[in-house]
């Protein structure tokens, strides 16, 4: 079979069109999970299929995608995507932020700004955030309808009662504009504050649990806390070993057996560019 | 004084079975009143009803709402009747498991309630949590336990302290002492006592046991497939029952 036997990325119009109306509706409702058929695609549950429909049904030929994971360009769910919407779709590709027109993100908000015109695609694989305490999904809507969201203070309790502090660390849960409480996707919580008031359209998809939620551009986003442990964007507290960078996520790579250890900017864009315009840092060959 | 609980005309059938049928009280601040009677009676549904767990078919309850004076919680909004359910009213379970988050520590579950009400400050949540594990006996380093580890005693007393910290006015209790020992119970129902006392709650409680009503109910109703067939002064309808079922009931109860 050719590649020109799929239509333009891969999904079909229809399907399309039914993706379409769930990201409209979930822009109008900003981190309300909307309901739609998520499609069977090439690749299993858990690799990104949420993100690919969506990236799919968003889409236009004159686009420049861009693809993370973790926030590198090269790792395996990255290239096996963007080689994916290279094949079915012949779009630009690129690993430069600023000039993606769409990028979709596995566990990482670019280190770089992103600007009106540009689009985010999450990954996500859970959207409901009050899922490991109530498991009823009938109970969780009722939660969200009624606004009763108690209940995820409680987690915040029980991470401080266990650990003296906050330990949640990624997938840390937000309210959009002081109505919908929404896991922003395994995100670290150092990337919270990039959620609120983006200029970038932010989609959410999660294939395998067929939900979609959205935050327009300019959206307020408030990560839970408590009054008096409040919430705290953390990271390790190192510079970057490539690039010396103070102020972004930083990855720990494990060096030898005797305890060596580097740590590295997770933006691997944004550490390239960094290293090009000379910035060095001490672990920098 | 207006009552606060006003009941009138409750039915509920499950399609040709009777639930219960045609049940009226009033319920003043401050008064326990005991719903006795056999499996089946219709006790529960009774109970059920008045909580917004099931709606009933006729009747109203209407409830003196701290806010907006007496209104028919039948008809209320879902919204509304869950934050009543959640501020002014409580509900002990029978079991301590279906009223209690078993993967969430004692504190956890104290502090929900103060949580779904607005609180936000770590540090009162758990010193009032601890508190209340105080009062009801619990000893508060077992704070951040899990409730899995308690005993089916401390289990029961744990979902007292969970459902009373906001300070309700009427709680609804189905069965509190169902399935703990004689000793265990009597120490409940001795805590029970002084809370309902101290705290002037009002409270209906569900059981087969006539010693906890004598113990804690001012008021007694005795009810049988459905209907309620002797209503009166707990004492009064103990020691002088006059419908012939209630006069079984007493005097079924072992002596030992």
């Amino acid at each position: 079979m050719t590649d020109q036997a799929y239509n333009f990325a891969y999904l079909d119009e229809q399907t399309k069109r039914m993706i379409r109306r769930a990201i409209l509706k979930g822009l109008a409702i900003p981190g309300y999970q909307v309901p739609f058929a998520s499609r069977e695609m090439p690749m299993p549950y858990g690799w990104g299929t949420g993100g690919v429909q969506v990236s799919a049904a968003i889409l236009t030929p004159e686009d420049t995608f861009k693809v993370i994971d973790q926030g590198a360009d090269d790792t395996t769910n990255a290239v096996s995507i963007r080689t994916f919407f290279e094949r079915t779709a012949g779009v630009e590709t690129t690993t430069t932020t600023a000039d993606a027109s769409v990028i979709q993100t596995r566990h990482r908000i670019p280190e770089d700004p992103l600007s009106a015109g540009q689009i985010l695609v999450y990954q996500v694989p859970i959207p409901e955030p009050l899922r490991f305490l109530e498991p009823r999904e009938s109970e969780t809507r009722k939660m969200h309808s009624l606004e009763e969201y108690g209940l995820m203070h409680v987690k915040l309790y029980e991470d401080i009662s266990r650990h003296g502090h906050i330990a949640t660390a990624y997938a840390y849960p937000v309210k959009v504009e002081g109505r919908y409480v929404m896991d922003p996707s395994p995100i670290p919580k150092f990337d919270n504050p990039k959620l609120d008031g983006m200029e970038a359209i932010q989609l959410f998809g999660a294939g395998r649990e067929q939900r979609i939620y959205a935050l327009p551009p300019y959206t307020h986003v408030v990560s839970l806390d408590f009054e008096d442990h409040p919430f705290e964007a953390s990271k390790a507290d190192h510079p970057c070993g490539m690039c010396g960078a103070e102020d972004s996520y930083l990855d720990e790579v494990i060096m030898d057996d005797a305890g060596g250890r580097m740590f590295v900017c997770s933006d691997t864009d944004y550490c390239e560019a960094r290293q090009a315009a000379g910035h060095r840092g001490k672990d920098a060959a | 004084m207006t009552a606060l609980l006003s009941v009138s005309g409750i039915t509920k059938n499950y399609g040709a079975y009777v639930g219960c049928a045609d049940v009226s009280f009033d319920l003043y601040p401050g008064e326990v009143m005991g719903i006795v009677g056999e499996s089946g009676s219709g006790k529960s549904t009774l109970l059920n009803c008045l909580a917004g767990h099931l709606t009933p078919d006729r009747g109203e309850v209407v409830f003196d709402t701290r806010a907006d004076g007496p209104k028919d919680t039948v008809t209320l909004s879902e919204p509304e009747r869950r934050m009543l359910s959640r501020t002014d009213w409580a509900f002990v379970h029978q079991h301590a498991r279906d009223g209690l988050r078993m993967g969430v520590s004692a504190g956890g579950n104290v502090g929900e309630r103060l949580m779904a009400v607005g609180e936000r400050h770590y540090g009162n949540i758990r010193d009032k949590a601890t508190d209340w594990l105080e009062r009801v006996e619990i000893d508060a380093t077992r704070v951040d336990d899990r409730p899995t580890t308690f005993s089916g005693g401390m289990q029961q007393r744990l979902q007292i302290a969970r459902n009373l910290v906001t300070g309700p006015r009427l709680v609804f209790m189905d069965e509190p002492t169902g399935g703990l020992d004689v000793s265990v119970q009597a120490r409940l129902l001795d805590l029970l006592r002084g809370l309902v006392r101290d705290m002037g709650l009002s409270a209906i409680i569900v059981t087969h046991d006539l010693a906890v009503v004598r113990l804690l109910a001012d008021r007694l109703m005795v009810m049988k497939s459905g209907r309620v067939v002797e209503a009166g002064l707990t004492d009064q309808v103990l020691d002088d029952p006059q419908h012939a079922y209630s006069q079984l009931l007493v005097s079924s109860v072992l002596q030992v």
